[in-house]
């Protein structure tokens, strides 16, 4: 008889976004002793933190539009289908062609098809975070066609063959100095750190190029379903040259990115610059909708969109339906401690930081990635920063949960857990768990007071600091002393 | 007013003074205070690490312990958070002890938030033994209380001899996080190294904090790196300053 049920050997699922690296300890360890990448991560995201602070509380009341902000997500993510089919209509409406992708391999099926359809040879791509998603450049190239990144950031990244290590600013781990050496190499001419004169080389090259593509690729900030636009939030322009220069047209979106309206935006567009580097706007705000029309003189003669779920649609019908509330502002990376202290990489995949820990087991899998939802110390500040009010460390919470659920848990841990808590519901084995604690710590410590080496499992905590050994008496011993001093004295 | 002090497991091991120093001023401030000695713990531990089976048995008994009292008080932010955020939804499919829940959750109060909403205390007119130079660590879990660190810098600059400098990222996790501090060491070890350098640049001689976990892993890493500063929960400033000026008006 055979048997339907997969065996516990079967080949793993397919994975939904690129795995750069399988060890996050290995990374953790490298990067939580790298002096020069937290200087590097305080100058750009601490920074970046505080201006979202300043400039949010220019608004009258930031936190009421934030929650309106959510709700608006909320309401969108409850109705999906009703409003991904009104954008389509609308977008066909204004001369556009829609696409439905389930899988990030169909997607880049699709743009490889238009791009061989159309006999496009260069294609010029504005930063788009999902197209990192679907590795696109490396489906582009083989198929023959050549992608050029033209973020001045991805570009670096591109000729580098790197990843990005933010969403909002990918070559955040490199300095003017590590740049220029990958310029030196790449254009082989004379090393130079100077940020300006290394723009000034990036953008003359890009400029030639521009004029040479046949196709544009952009990402979606928004799309707007009332009337069938994108929204394009770029710093350097160009994303409008990547969408109005090139003949083709072809934007790439996570179906979670619709909003209803037009009357939504504003209230998107004053949380997502702010909350991404303290900007009141972003340089250019672009509304796309459609392509050329006749009798207009410029434009792209064929616009597509391409709508990607690719697991969006699994966690929206469960409990993390929230997640996809993200706009990818790159918020909660600049609020939390731990990606200041590791950097976008030690993450492992294209979704660093707090998003990047909730979005990126609920992608590929939890057993895929088990340390990324206890890599955190729960602090908050994540929440606190996110536009739409996504409850990160809630979710994180969620997750544990799940793998304790899913037999993910060690065994031990599960244990010292149940052990612990039963200990802790009755008073007497309480009390002989605190005197045991005592009697071990107190053996341990130095005349001083502290304990230089705890036994394992605590060998971490003294890696790193002494623990304070506790003192004779508890807090019960001294209260009641306390007390019956009181009681003599009356 | 009565209050009943939640202690919190990690305070009643390892830091009995601060608990003391809770009971002093509370009293001084005309509260009169008891301690249900059968609590244990909040179960936070549990919870935040996928267990909410065993949390809610906390949570049972932390209700039933606490069931009479007026005002149930504790030093630890965290903790205070825990129960807050969390015990009502633990008891979602069960009502009757959702009720209780609420009932009791309503009444918790973490110190600092309890001196100045409730008690509304207005600490001029105390005077530290001698002057001394503060900076203010923002306990993370705070925010769970939708608090800031304002009411405690205003309760420290009321205090006579108390001079407040800034501390830079503040509000940056110190890094305990509780079993992440041992789990992810490394990452953990960063973050408050970083923290006890802020600490360092104020020139502060003490650094508060309002929860036991900061407190112990702030203070660690400063004896590890022999740092010129040391970690007070706010109580025991506050408890010293109440002495003080109390021990002045007698003499
Ligand atoms: S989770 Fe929130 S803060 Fe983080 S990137 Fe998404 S929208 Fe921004």
């Amino acid at each position: 008889m055979t048997s339907t049920l997969e065996s516990p050997s079967s080949p793993k699922r397919r994975m939904s976004l690129p795995v750069f690296h399988p060890d996050f300890m290995t990374e953790a360890h490298t990067a939580s002793a790298d002096a020069g990448l937290h200087a590097a991560l305080d100058n750009s995201v601490t920074k970046k933190d505080y201006g979202r602070r300043s400039s949010l509380a220019e608004l009258p009341d930031a936190d009421g539009l934030r929650q309106l902000a959510g709700d608006i997500k909320r309401h969108t993510l409850d109705h999906l289908d009703y409003y991904l089919e009104l954008l389509e209509r609308n977008i066909i409406k204004h001369g556009g062609k829609v696409y439905f992708a389930a899988t990030r391999e169909q997607a880049n099926d699709l743009i490889v098809n238009i791009a061989q359809r159309t006999g496009s040879k260069l294609v010029v791509k504005s930063k788009s975070m999902v197209s990192e998603e679907t590795e696109l450049n490396d489906a582009l190239i083989a198929a023959g066609i050549e992608p050029l990144e033209t973020d001045l950031g991805e570009f670096i990244l591109q000729v580098d063959h790197d990843h990005p290590t933010h969403i909002v600013m990918p070559v955040i781990h490199k300095n003017a100095a590590e740049i220029g050496r990958v310029f030196e190499r790449y254009f082989k001419t004379p090393f130079t750190d100077n940020p300006q004169e290394l723009a000034e080389m990036a953008r003359v090259y890009l400029r030639n190029r521009f004029n040479q593509a046949d196709m544009g690729i952009s990402g979606v900030n928004f799309a707007i379903a009332e009337t069938g636009s994108i929204v394009l939030c770029t710093n350097e322009g160009n994303g409008r040259m990547c969408t109005t220069r090139p003949r083709i047209h072809v934007a790439l979106m996570g179906m979670e990115k619709v909003i209803p309206s037009l009357d939504d935006l504003p209230v998107f567009l004053k949380l997502l610059a702010r909350s991404a580097s303290g900007q009141a706007l972003t340089q250019y705000t672009n509304i796309i909708t459609g392509c050329r029309r006749p009798g207009e003189h410029d434009g792209p003669e064929e616009f597509h969109l391409i709508i990607m779920d690719n697991g969006r649609a699994k966690i929206l019908a469960g409990e993390y339906r929230d997640t996809l509330r993200c706009i990818r502002c790159g918020a909660c990376l600049n609020a939390c401690p731990i990606y200041r202290k590791v950097g976008g990489r030690t993450y492992g995949s294209v979704y660093p930081g707090p998003i990047g820990a909730l979005l990126t087991p609920l992608f590929n899998g939890l057993e895929n990635h088990k340390h990324l939802p206890h890599a955190s110390s729960l602090c908050g500040a994540c929440f606190e920063a996110c536009p739409v009010k996504i409850n990160i460390p809630e979710f994180l919470i969620k997750l544990r949960k799940d793998q304790v659920e899913q037999g993910i848990t060690t065994a031990p841990e599960r244990i010292i857990f149940k052990l612990w808590s039963w200990g802790l519901r009755h008073g007497w084995s309480y009390r002989l768990g605190q005197i045991a604690q005592r009697v071990m710590m107190r053996s341990i410590g130095n005349k001083d007071g502290w304990i230089k080496k705890l036994p394992p499992p605590a060998q971490g905590w003294t890696a790193h600091r002494d623990f304070p050994m506790p003192p004779k008496h508890d807090f019960r011993y001294v209260y009641k002393q306390y007390r019956a001093i009181q009681q003599r004295g009356k | 007013m009565k209050v009943s002090l939640f202690v919190t497991c990690l305070t009643d091991l390892f830091a009995p003074d601060v608990g003391m120093a809770v009971v002093k001023t509370l009293e001084h401030f005309g509260c009169s205070v008891d301690f249900p000695t059968a609590q244990t713990c909040c179960g936070q531990p549990a919870f935040n690490n996928g267990f909410p089976a065993e949390a809610r048995a906390l949570a049972v008994k932390m209700i039933d312990v606490f069931h009479d009292a007026d005002y149930i008080v504790t030093p630890s932010g965290s903790c205070c958070a825990m129960i807050r955020d969390h015990y009502i939804e633990l008891f979602h499919d069960d009502p009757d002890q959702r009720k209780l829940a609420e009932d009791f959750v309503a009444r918790c109060y973490e110190y600092v938030e309890f001196l100045t909403k409730i008690l509304k205390v207005d600490m001029t007119g105390l005077t530290l033994p001698k002057d001394e130079k503060f900076t203010y660590h923002f306990t993370c879990h705070l925010r769970g209380l939708g608090a800031t660190g304002e009411p405690a810098i205003r309760l420290l600059k009321q205090l006579g001899g108390a001079q407040f400098t800034e501390l830079e990222k503040s509000e940056q996790c110190c890094g305990f996080g509780g079993t992440f501090a041992i789990k992810y060491s490394d990452i953990s070890g960063a973050m408050v190294r970083d923290k006890v350098e802020c600490g360092v640049k104020t020139g502060a001689q003490t650094m508060i904090v309002n929860d036991g976990g900061c407190a112990m892993n702030i203070g660690g890493a400063c004896h590890r790196m022999e740092a010129p500063f040391r970690v007070r929960h706010i109580a025991q400033v506050i408890a010293a300053a109440v002495e003080h000026t109390a021990g002045a008006n007698v003499s």
